[in-house]
């Protein structure tokens, strides 16, 4: 499955990664080489096998309900590169 | 019920509609976090650094949520899942701190359902269910506190949420609109949520598409995101269905996308084509194992159900003689039902239910009150039923009582007792009224002893005008006709 | 060099015990170490002064006789571990000023015990690399080279830097598809990766959340079980971390191996396989053998679908992971006229250009009409990598096999650089043991022709470190490999 230069532009798009007009034929080579190899996989029948999620083989452990964590607004906005009246700020989302 | 059909000049269409509904569920914590789903206060206060998607956090599951949901599940007649696996939904925005949801996808907690609705001509209906799953809130974006930015709170990111999808089974506003209405009242007689839509806590996916009437197609349906009452979403289909058969008949075609409605003006807008729309890259959320529910865990919840709505309402009709219009209305809220259970009994339940469906609720009404503050307790409304089955006050002083139990709250024996309201029923002071009434007024007795024999109506209504109301009517009826055709 | 930074964390602990020296004076010989090896770039963030109050610290517990498993132990974190006030950036100009506010599991249990933090050690970014070049902070050096400037592998490379040229007495690292178990061999430095859940992963930056395991690097096996022993136990806040308790894994040192049944794949030798690293195996498996240990041939037939199911499944789950690097809460932000805007400037200008590749990868591969071919493929053949290991595991009781095909290679290495997939290969004997969930250790077996480290990897039984830790005692005081 050869991938072509809209898909690179995108998958790059879903990524929120820009690549250069100039390189995406680079990166298109690139993907290509990678997924290649990685067709391989395709060598083996894997018709009856069951994916395997989760190593570990263990069901989910529940919590109890109650209110442990948070109330920490100071600690939460520390890193916040724009904020304001306690809020983060982005630019105006128009919807 | 009447089919809902729209003609045109040029045809007949109906709709066809599904809905997705997304509940907050009703826990002390975050689904996945242990801070607070507390509402209302500063920004960024109930939030953790899991809400926050700080680098390195992850998820853990709040058992109540589960229970929530399993309870919701055995609510909707739905089949329990005892496997159901999380996944993630890949898509970027502002108030989606971790860049996906968690979410359930390929495996959800509960499966197939059903809900019946009630219509207005008294049919009822099978809405079928899809399937539900829990998942996580998202943030809230502010974009009214300043010109050039909007803002993020992440209060709400990471509450809980079940979402219901229903089977495209709606052929009329209506009918969705019963669905809401009703969905509304299983959630809150089971708790499991608040059911409020203008708050945000239940809120509705429309999709809605249209066909020639009598066919069976399935055409391109549109989504309308979002909208936050029963009032409006009834509008947005009936307005996306014109929309889309003016489409139709013009020539046109529709395309799949995601519209919003607009409740100032009713109509929709387009937000995202099909061509923009996400790609959401599900996968299974490797931070957290299946869920794996046991027969005995799903049992146990099976035991914690109360009564439902349905149930309720037939118990109601078969067991209290209502009819099955007053029982609906008093079953769609538990806090009616229960209100009206305690004040029934012992006592005459239709009449009860009359009580509550006109003079009581009226009361609530212009109180502004809701059931549980009502200045009248159900006791006490029983109590006065009593006393006009036992005649001991008529049907008239009984209103007059109500209202002094809706002012002051005391207990309606005490009221007649107090204000000397007790209905005359010695038939020797009745016969003494009319007999002065008759003294008094020698004309009327002649012209009824002419042949107006109406004038005996009357005199029933002098004399218990001079009881001051305290006479029993169907005494004071017997003696005046005994007395006149003497 | 000070003499007391060549001992190791049991020794270190000894001498403090016995008064004969202080943590304090063990921690600044550590920093003059650090101060002296700046050109092996391990340290991207130094924290002395936070450092020497925890060591004066420490003494107090000494006079008091009130010490704890690792009082006073000089130890370095690499750079994925999040650590309260101390800047984390997981070598990545996104996360270039990032202060958490909270500190993983793993650094608590240190902490707790008593260790001393030197600071933040370098790592290829978001751990994706096998050499540390694609750190923001450049490549760390390995302490092992002579001419040119080789690689210490990765990405845990500054971790195994830092041990190796005994600038602190031990670190902490993960490994996802081998990023202990490499750098350690091309080091010369013992390192574990428990079992899948033995240590939380809360607080550790993830790269893939299902492959993902933080362990030890250090000098020799004993100081990696008295560090697993403390970095290891359940964590509630963290789902996939398991209950089974941590056994004292010191006690397995001792312990013989006669009747043991050692397994060696077949499919780890494949045609073309350096001479050298074949010799030694076979040298390592004699000194089990002369032990009394059995040798058995074992099979583990989709040995050769691993790197690529790797390269499907931790791609994908890391374009998910490094989404929350937005430039919205904490972070690196490049403004944009709209928030997409945004999103693009901050993630084009913060992550380097492997993680972009695997971000960019594991979208495709996740993407509508794709997630069937790859990642669902990819997941079935990780079932089957796994189930390969429960088949062998009837055969034998430990697997022995080379960590890594190759030694340190030059930074910058041309091959590489223009084909990633040559970087790759070089995880080979490594990432199965990841898509199982297993342990795996990497302990020194003796140096090349050219005078470079060579690893030997042990694999377990899930949860069954001690094992592990039994073989390699073994192994190590047979080879007596000598350290920097």
């Amino acid at each position: 499955m050869a991938i072509d230069n809209e898909t690179v532009k995108r998958v790059a798009f879903l990524s929120r990664l820009k690549i250069e007009d100039s390189k995406i034929e680079a990166a298109k080579e690139e993907f290509n080489k990678i997924l290649n190899w990685v067709e391989e996989l395709n060598e083996v029948n894997t018709d009856e096998v069951e994916p395997l999620i989760s190593v570990n083989e263990t069901t989910l452990r529940l919590r109890e309900d109650k209110v442990t964590d948070g109330n920490y607004q100071e600690a939460i906005l520390a890193n916040a590169p724009d904020k304001e009246y306690d809020y983060f700020a982005v630019p105006k989302v128009v919807e | 019920m009447a089919e809902y059909i729209i003609e045109t000049a040029k045809g007949k269409w109906e709709v066809v509609v599904g809905l997705e509904i997304h509940c907050q569920i009703i826990s002390q914590s975050k689904i996945f976090s242990g801070a607070s789903t507390e509402f209302g206060d500063d920004p960024n206060i109930n939030v953790s650094f899991v809400d926050a998607g700080m680098p390195g956090m992850l998820p853990t599951l709040n058992m109540q949520c589960v229970h929530q949901a399993v309870k919701t599940g055995l609510g909707l007649n739905a089949k329990i899942n005892k496997y159901s696996e999380f996944s993630r939904k890949n898509y970027f925005y502002a108030d989606l701190p971790s860049g996906y949801q968690i979410t359930q996808f390929r495996f959800p907690i509960v499966g197939e359902g059903s809900i019946r609705i009630d219509l207005s001509d008294g049919s009822s209906k099978i809405i079928g269910i899809e399937r539900m799953h829990i998942e996580q809130d998202a943030g809230k974006s502010i974009h009214d506190l300043s010109p050039h930015k909007s803002f993020i709170d992440l209060n709400r990111a990471g509450v809980g949420l079940m979402e219901i999808v229903t089977k495209p089974d709606f052929r009329a506003p209506e009918e969705a609109g019963a669905f809401l209405r009703k969905l509304r009242s299983i959630l809150r007689y089971l708790g499991t949520c608040d059911g409020n839509m203008d708050e945000g806590s239940m809120r509705c996916d429309v999709n809605v598409s249209v066909r020639p009437y009598g066919s069976d197609e399935l055409r391109t349906r549109c989504e309308m995101k979002n909208v936050n009452s029963v009032k409006f979403v009834m509008q947005a289909i009936e307005n996306e269905a014109k929309r889309h058969i003016e489409v139709y008949e013009n020539g046109g075609t529709i395309c799949q996308e995601t519209r919003q409605f607009d409740p100032v003006t009713g109509q929709t807008k387009v937000m995202r084509k099909k061509e923009f729309a996400h790609d959401y890259r599900y996968f299974p959320e490797p931070d957290l194992p299946p869920l794996v529910l046991s027969d005995e865990y799903i049992n146990q919840i099976k035991k914690e159900m109360i009564e439902l709505p349905d149930a309720k309402k037939q118990r109601f009709v078969e067991t209290l003689g209502l009819t099955p219009y007053d029982a609906a209305v008093l079953c769609e809220n538990k806090e009616v039902a229960d209100f009206f259970e305690k004040a029934a009994a012992g006592h005459d339940a239709k009449k009860v239910a009359n009580w509550m469906m006109s003079d009581f609720f009226a009361m609530l009404n212009k109180k502004k009150l809701d059931i549980r503050q009502s200045p009248v307790s159900a006791e006490n409304l029983g109590k006065l039923v009593e006393l006009i089955s036992k005649e001991v006050i008529s049907g008239k002083i009984a209103k007059d009582v109500f209202e002094i139990m809706s002012e002051t709250g005391d207990n309606p024996e005490k009221i007649v007792e107090e204000k000397g309201l007790k209905q005359v029923t010695d038939t020797g002071a009745i016969e003494a009224i009319i007999e002065q009434v008759i003294a008094s007024n020698p004309d009327n007795v002649a012209a009824y002893k002419n042949g107006k024999t109406n004038l005996a109506g009357w005199f029933v209504g002098q004399t218990l005008k001079m009881s001051q109301g305290k006479a029993n009517p169907a005494i004071v009826n017997k003696l005046v006709k005994e007395k006149l055709d003497n | 060099m000070k003499e007391i930074t060549r001992l190791t964390i049991h020794e270190a602990l000894d001498g403090l015990k016995k008064k004969e020296f202080t943590s304090v004076e063990l921690t600044k010989a550590y920093l003059e170490n650090m101060a002296a090896g700046k050109h092996y770039n391990a340290y991207v963030t130094e924290c002395a002064e936070m450092a020497l109050v925890q060591a004066a610290a420490a003494d107090k517990h000494y006079a008091a006789g009130t010490s704890r498993a690792l009082e006073g132990i000089p130890l370095g974190i690499k750079d994925l571990f999040c650590t309260k006030g101390i800047r984390t950036t997981a070598c990545s100009r996104i996360l270039n000023n990032f202060i958490p506010p909270y500190e993983s599991t793993v650094t608590s249990h240190l902490l707790d015990d008593g260790a001393v933090f030197l600071g933040k050690l370098n790592m290829d970014e978001f751990a994706m690399g096998g050499s540390n070049e694609t750190s923001f902070f450049g490549p760390a050096v390995n302490p092992w080279s002579k001419d040119v400037d080789l690689v210490p592998g990765g990405s845990s490379g500054g971790s195994a830097a830092a041990v190796a040229a005994n600038m602190c007495a031990g670190a902490t690292a993960t490994d996802t598809g081998g990023s202990i178990r490499e750098p350690a061999a091309f080091c010369g430095c013992t390192g574990i990766k428990p079992t899948y859940g033995r240590c939380s992963r809360y607080g550790i930056m993830a790269f893939a959340s299902s492959l993902d395991q933080a362990g030890p690097i250090a000098k020799d096996v004993r100081d990696c079980a008295v560090l697993l022993k403390s970095m290891a136990g359940f964590d509630a806040k963290d789902s996939t971390s398991c209950e089974k308790e941590v056994p004292d894994y010191e006690q397995f040192l001792e312990k013989d191996i006669k009747g043991l049944k050692v397994g060696l794949p077949k499919e780890y030798r494949p045609e073309g396989l350096n001479p050298e690293v074949c010799a030694y195996w076979d040298k390592a498996a004699a000194f089990l053998k002369e032990r009394g240990a059995e040798i058995v041939e074992i099979s583990l037939p989709h040995t050769k679908y691993a790197l690529a199911a790797y390269y499907v499944l931790a791609p994908a789950e890391a374009s998910s992971n490094l989404a929350r690097y937005d430039g919205i809460r904490y972070g690196l932000r490049e403004e944009g006229e709209n928030l997409d805007k945004l999103y693009i400037n901050t993630r084009t200008a913060g992550f380097g250009a492997e993680v972009k590749r695997r971000i960019m990868i594991g979208t495709y591969v996740l993407s509508a009409g794709y997630y069937d071919a790859y990642y669902l493929k990819a997941q079935k053949i990780r079932r089957l990598i796994h189930d390969d290991f429960v088949n062998a595991f009837k055969e034998c009781d430990i697997i022995l096999t080379p960590t890594s095909p190759v030694t340190a290679f030059p930074i910058g290495d041309e091959s590489m650089k223009n084909n990633p997939i040559n970087m790759y290969l070089n995880d080979v004997f490594t990432v199965s043991v990841n898509l199982a969930g297993l342990p795996g250790l990497s302990l020194p077996i003796g140096l090349s022709k050219t005078g470079l480290p060579l690893g030997m990897q042990l694999i377990g039984k899930p949860f069954d470190e001690g094992t592990i830790f039994k073989v390699a005692a073994k192994i190590e005081a047979d080879a007596k490999f000598e350290r920097k």
